[in-house]
C-alpha cells in the first residue's frame, strides 16, 4: 500500500503532506514520529475525494448550486446543503478507491487481531486545524464503525460534511472558494476508553503556561467534547508534573460502545462512580506527560483529546486522539509584568510598600 | 470562648484566667502583660498567638528567647534598615502564652522619607551580602565560643590561696555573678546576629515569590522554594553526618552493634570492645562538634534537648541507615541530580516568560533570592541549635550551683524563675556566702517553684485562642506572612472551625509537601512524646523541626498547627517525600491519637475518617 494514492498509514503522514491527508491526520502522523502513542489507523487521501467527485461527475452541479446561493438565507442554505449531500450519497465510490479502503481496513483489523475492529471515521479537512482558521466542529466524526462496508459509507458521509450549511456559510464568509477545499478522512482504531477527555497545555482560566489543565470523564471522549457532562478537572505543573489540584464532578452519563450496533450509546453512570475521580494520580501524570511531550514537540500550547484504554497497563494505556494548537490565549498579546529599568532592590522596595498577599485561593 | 461573634477574636481584656491559674502574671515581667495603662493601644491591635515558636506556655526563664527576638527583629526594621512601611513585632503574654502583633509605621506620611535610608542601607547589605555573610559566620562562631568559654564556678568554703598570692582583688562571688551576666548578654548578642540578615533575606525572597505568583498564578510554594533552595544546606549536615557514621559502621564491620541496641551507652560500651569500634568512636567524635548540637525541638525552650545531650535519636537514625545500606540502597543525597533539576526548572520557567524584560527581571530576582537563601536556611543551625544547646546547658550549670546551696531541689527548677529572678537568687547566694549569714533563697524559692510547677501544668492544659482583637481585612505585613504564615485566609480559617466545634472533621492548611495518604494519627504536643511515634503513623504536632529527622523515616505524613511556606516541617517533608499539611491551626486539638486521617499534601486538606 506504500504507493497507493488513496490511502496512507498514519505513520507515513506528516505536516508536509497536509494537503493530501488534512491537518488532523498530518498531526497524528507527527505525534507518532515524536514517540507519542496514538491509536493505529490510516488516512483516506484528498486524491480519493477528488477522484470521487470527478468519477461521479457532480463537481460542476455542486458549484452551480453554490454559485446561486445567498448564505444569509438560512433556509436556502439548508436546502442547498441537503441537495448536495444527497447527490454525494447517491454517487458511486470509484472501484480503485473502494478497493484501497477495504484493503487498508482489513490490514488494520489483522494488525489489531480483530476481524471487525471498531474504528473511528473522521473528516480531516485541509484547511481545518490550522492555527489561524479553526473549523472545529464543522466536520463529521463517526465512532465504533465495524465493517469495510460501514467504513465506506461513513467515508462518503465525511466527504459530504464539507457541505453542511455551517461549512458552506463559513467558507463564503471567510472567502475560501468551495472547489479549493478538499477533504481527507481518518480511519483509526477506537480506543477502548475507560476514561477520556481533553487537556490544554496551559491553564485556560488564567493563561498560566506552566500548567496543564485536564478535563476527564468516564467512557468515550464525546461526553466531554460535547459538553454533556461536567468533567473532573485536574491541574498539573507542566514543568515538574506535580498534580496541583483535583476537582471531582458528578458525571451522570457516559458514552460506551454499543456491542451490537455501529455507534456509541449513552448510559447512566452508576451512583458509586459518579463523583469518584476518574483518574488515579499516576494516570493524571501519564496524561500530563503526553501533553508535555506534545507541547514541547510543537513548541506552543496545545489542545489535546486523549483516552485511557482499559486493555493496556499504565502508562502505555494513555493515547492521544487529537492535537491542535491552543488558540485563545496564544492569540493574546503577551502581558509583561516587569517594570522597565527596575533593579532587584526596586522590586523589593515596591513589594514592601505594596504589602504582599501570598495566597490566591 | 475562642472567638466572639461577628468575625473578631476576643479582646485580651475579655479572656478569663483559667481556673487555678490565678496569679500567673507573677511569672513574667511587668512589661509583658496586657494592662489598663496601655489598654487603648492594646485593644486596637490584632494579636496572634506565636504557636510557631512558642506553642507551649512560656517558662519564666525561657522568655529570654522571645524577649531577645523582640528587640532583635524590631530594631533591624525600625532603627537599622528603616524598612519604609514596617516597624517591629510587639509582644505580650496572656495566661502564659505569647501573643504578637506587627506594628506598621503609624503615620503614612513618614513612609516616604524612610525610603532613601532603606535604599542606602538595605542596598548595601544586598550588594555586599556574601562578604557580610562570611563575616557573620565568623561572628556567630565566636559568639558560641565565648559562651562555651564562660566558667561557672561554685563558691568555695575558702578562696584559693592564689587570690592572696597573686593579689587578685576579686573573688568567686564576682566570677559567679559576672559569668551569669556574660551568659545572658551572650544570648542577647546571638539574637542580634540572628536578625542581622533575616528581615532583608525574607523581603528579597518574598519579592521573588510575588513575582513568581504573578507570572505563574498556579506555581506552588514548593516549586518556588525548589528554584532557590541551596544544594549544600547546613541544616541537613547533621543528618549527612549520621549517614557518614552509618557507612563507617558498615565499613569497619561494627554495624551489628546497632542491631543489638540503640541505647547510646550500650552502643558506646559495645564499640569500646573492638578495634573497629574504637575507630568508629573516633569518627563519632569528629561529627559531634558541632553537628550533634542539634536540637530535637525548635531550640526555643530549655526542654528541647539536643543530640549531644541524648544520642538516642542519632542511634535510631543510624540503625535505619545501616539497614538501607545493607539492602543495597544509596543513602547519599544525589547532589548533582538536585543541582541539575534546579537548573532545569529555572531554565524552563524563564523560557515561559513573555518578554525579555520579564526574563531579566525574573533572573535578577531569582539571583537575589538565591544569594539570601543560604542565610535563611542556615541561620537556625548556628543560633537555635548550636548556640542554644550550649546556652541551656550553661544555665543548668548555674542551676547546679543553686541546687548545691539549697535554693532548688532540681537543676531545671531554675527555668521556673525569670532571668531577673535568677540574678536575684545568685545575689542572695553570694551575699550570704560573703557575709557568712543565712540566704533567704532556700526557704523562699522551693515552695515558689512547687507552686509555679502546678500552675504551669494548668496553663499547659489551657487552649489559647489563636488570636485576639479585631483581625485586619487583609494581611499585608510581609514578615507576618513569611515567618508565621498568617494570611487573610488563615485568619478566616481560625474564625471558622469554632462554629462547628466537636463536629469539625476537616481542616485546611498550606499544602506543604505533595501526596495523599491515610493512616492513624499520633498527636504530639511536646518533644518528649516523640519517642511514642509508631511506624506508619501520621504525625500531628504544633510544629516540627529538621532534627526530628529520624521520626520522618517512620511516619507517613505530617500535620502541623502552625507554619508557613518556609516552615521547616514543609522543607523536611519535601526532602523525605512525605505529604505535609502545614498551619491547620487546630490539628492537635481536633484530632486524637489513633484516629484515622486522610492527609492530602497537595490540596492542604486533612480529613478525619472516623
Amino acid at each position: 500500500m506504500a504507493h497507493d494514492p488513496y490511502v496512507l498509514w498514519l505513520e507515513d503522514c506528516n505536516k508536509t503532506c497536509a494537503s493530501l491527508v488534512g491537518g488532523k491526520n498530518a498531526s497524528l502522523g507527527d505525534m507518532l514520529k515524536a514517540g507519542i502513542r496514538v491509536p493505529p489507523g490510516f488516512a483516506v487521501t484528498t486524491a480519493a475525494y477528488r477522484d470521487f467527485l470527478e468519477e461521479a461527475g457532480i463537481g460542476q452541479a455542486i458549484q452551480k448550486i453554490l454559485d446561486d446561493l445567498d448564505v444569509d438565507d438560512v433556509e436556502a442554505t439548508e436546502r442547498a446543503s441537503q441537495t448536495i449531500r444527497q447527490m454525494m450519497a447517491a454517487a458511486c465510490i470509484p472501484a480503485p478507491v473502494e478497493t484501497a479502503i477495504t484493503r487498508a481496513y482489513k490490514e488494520l483489523a489483522a494488525e489489531c487481531g480483530a476481524p471487525d475492529v471498531p474504528v473511528a471515521v473522521r473528516s480531516s479537512a485541509t484547511a481545518e486545524d490550522l492555527p489561524e482558521a479553526s473549523f472545529a466542529g464543522q466536520q463529521e466524526t463517526t465512532l465504533w464503525v465495524r465493517t469495510p462496508g460501514s467504513v465506506l459509507i461513513r467515508t462518503a458521509i465525511c466527504w459530504s460534511s464539507l457541505f453542511t450549511p455551517r461549512a458552506i456559510a463559513y467558507r463564503v464568509k471567510m472567502g475560501f472558494p468551495h472547489d479549493r477545499v478538499l477533504i481527507s478522512v481518518g480511519v483509526q482504531k477506537m480506543a477502548n476508553s475507560r476514561t477520556s477527555g481533553v487537556m490544554f497545555t496551559l491553564n485556560p482560566s488564567n493563561g498560566d503556561r506552566s500548567t496543564i489543565a485536564i478535563d476527564a470523564s468516564w467512557g468515550l471522549g464525546e461526553s466531554v467534547v460535547s459538553g454533556m457532562v461536567t468533567p473532573d478537572n485536574y491541574l498539573v505543573n507542566k514543568i515538574t508534573l506535580e498534580v496541583i489540584k483535583r476537582t471531582a464532578s458528578p458525571k451522570l452519563i457516559e458514552y460506551v460502545p454499543d456491542p451490537d450496533g455501529d455507534r456509541a450509546e449513552i448510559v447512566n453512570v452508576p451512583p458509586e462512580r459518579q463523583t469518584a475521580l476518574c483518574l488515579t494520580d499516576e494516570e493524571v501524570v501519564a496524561v500530563a506527560t503526553l501533553g508535555q511531550c506534545l507541547d514541547h514537540y510543537y513548541g506552543a500550547p496545545q489542545d489535546i483529546e486523549w483516552a485511557i484504554d482499559r486493555d493496556l497497563p499504565v502508562p502505555e494505556n494513555v493515547v492521544a486522539l487529537q492535537c491542535r494548537p491552543e488558540t485563545v490565549w496564544s492569540r493574546k498579546p503577551p502581558v509583561s509584568i516587569a517594570r522597565p529599568g527596575a533593579g532587584a532592590l526596586d522590586y523589593v522596595l515596591a513589594n514592601l510598600l505594596a504589602g504582599v498577599k501570598t495566597r490566591k485561593d | 470562648m475562642t472567638t466572639s461573634a461577628n468575625g473578631r477574636f476576643p479582646s485580651p481584656f475579655e479572656v478569663p484566667t483559667p481556673a487555678g491559674c490565678e496569679g500567673w502574671e507573677e511569672l513574667y515581667p511587668y512589661y509583658y502583660l496586657f494592662s489598663n495603662d496601655r489598654r487603648e493601644f492594646e485593644d486596637n491591635r490584632f494579636w496572634f498567638q506565636d504557636g510557631m515558636h512558642h506553642p507551649e506556655p512560656l517558662y519564666p526563664f525561657d522568655t529570654i528567647t522571645c524577649e531577645s527576638w523582640w528587640v532583635a527583629l524590631g530594631q533591624y526594621n525600625t532603627r537599622v534598615f528603616i524598612v519604609p512601611p514596617a516597624l517591629g513585632i510587639d509582644q505580650r503574654v496572656l495566661n502564659g502564652y505569647l501573643y504578637i502583633t506587627a506594628l506598621p509605621v503609624p503615620n503614612e506620611n513618614d513612609i516616604g522619607p524612610r525610603v532613601a535610608h532603606f535604599m542606602e542601607r538595605a542596598g548595601y547589605y544586598y550588594q555586599n551580602w556574601n562578604t557580610l555573610y562570611d563575616q557573620w559566620v565568623k561572628k556567630a562562631e565566636e559568639t558560641v565560643a565565648e559562651l562555651k568559654a564562660i566558667k561557672v564556678p561554685d563558691l568555695p568554703e575558702m578562696e584559693d590561696i592564689s587570690v592572696v598570692k597573686q593579689g587578685r582583688g576579686i573573688t568567686t562571688a564576682y566570677d559567679l555573678l559576672t559569668a551569669y551576666n556574660r551568659a545572658i548578654e551572650n544570648m542577647h548578642k546571638i539574637w542580634h546576629l540572628h536578625f542581622e540578615f533575616l528581615n532583608l533575606g525574607y523581603a528579597a525572597y518574598l519579592t521573588y515569590y510575588g513575582f513568581c505568583k504573578k507570572a505563574f498564578p498556579d506555581i506552588s510554594d514548593q516549586t518556588i522554594a525548589k528554584l532557590v533552595s541551596g544544594i549544600d544546606v547546613i541544616l541537613f549536615r547533621p543528618d549527612e553526618e549520621l549517614k557518614r557514621l552509618s557507612k563507617a559502621a558498615v565499613d569497619l564491620g561494627v554495624a551489628g552493634v546497632f542491631k543489638q541496641t540503640v541505647n547510646p551507652n550500650e552502643v558506646i560500651a559495645e564499640m569500646q570492645k573492638s578495634d573497629g569500634g574504637q575507630k568508629w568512636l573516633d569518627e563519632l567524635e569528629k561529627s559531634k562538634d558541632p553537628w550533634f548540637y542539634f536540637s530535637t525541638g525548635t531550640g526555643f525552650y530549655h526542654l528541647h534537648r539536643s543530640w549531644i545531650d541524648d544520642m538516642t535519636v542519632p542511634c535510631v537514625s543510624i540503625r535505619g541507615y545501616i539497614e538501607k545500606i545493607e539492602a543495597g540502597q544509596d543513602i547519599s543525597r544525589p547532589l548533582s541530580a538536585i543541582q541539575k533539576e534546579r537548573d532545569r526548572l529555572a531554565a524552563e520557567y524563564t523560557a515561559l516568560l513573555p518578554t525579555e524584560e520579564d526574563k531579566k527581571a525574573f533572573q535578577e530576582q531569582l539571583g537575589l533570592a538565591r544569594t539570601v537563601f543560604p542565610y535563611v536556611e542556615n541561620h537556625n543551625f548556628y543560633v537555635e541549635h548550636w548556640h542554644h544547646t550550649v546556652f541551656w546547658n550553661k544555665m543548668r550549670e548555674f542551676g547546679r550551683v543553686l541546687v548545691t546551696h539549697g535554693f532548688f531541689k532540681e537543676v531545671d527548677d531554675l527555668f521556673y524563675l525569670h532571668r531577673f529572678e535568677v540574678q536575684e537568687a545568685i545575689y542572695d547566694l553570694i551575699a550570704s556566702w560573703a557575709s557568712g549569714g543565712e540566704a533567704r533563697g532556700p526557704k523562699y524559692w522551693p515552695p515558689l517553684v512547687e507552686k509555679r510547677k502546678a500552675l504551669f501544668e494548668k496553663l499547659k492544659a489551657w487552649a489559647p485562642p489563636p488570636a485576639l482583637g479585631e483581625p485586619p481585612e487583609v494581611v499585608t505585613e510581609p514578615f507576618t506572612i513569611m515567618l508565621w504564615g498568617i494570611t487573610t485566609e488563615s485568619i478566616q480559617r481560625w474564625l471558622k472551625p469554632q462554629a462547628a466545634e466537636g463536629e469539625s472533621k476537616q481542616l485546611t492548611g498550606f499544602a506543604g509537601s505533595p501526596g495523599l495518604v491515610e493512616g492513624p494519627a499520633r498527636v504530639i504536643t511536646s518533644v518528649e512524646e516523640l519517642k511514642d511515634v509508631q511506624p506508619g503513623e501520621i504525625l500531628v504536632c504544633p510544629i516540627t523541626t529538621p532534627s526530628w529527622a529520624p521520626v520522618f523515616t517512620r511516619i507517613k505524613a505530617t500535620v502541623t498547627d502552625i507554619g508557613g511556606m518556609m516552615s521547616h516541617a514543609a522543607i523536611v517533608c519535601r526532602e523525605y517525600g512525605l505529604p505535609a499539611v502545614i498551619g491547620t491551626g487546630f490539628g492537635t486539638k481536633t484530632f486524637k491519637t489513633g484516629q484515622m486521617l486522610r492527609v492530602d499534601g497537595t490540596t492542604g486538606v486533612v480529613t478525619a475518617l472516623n
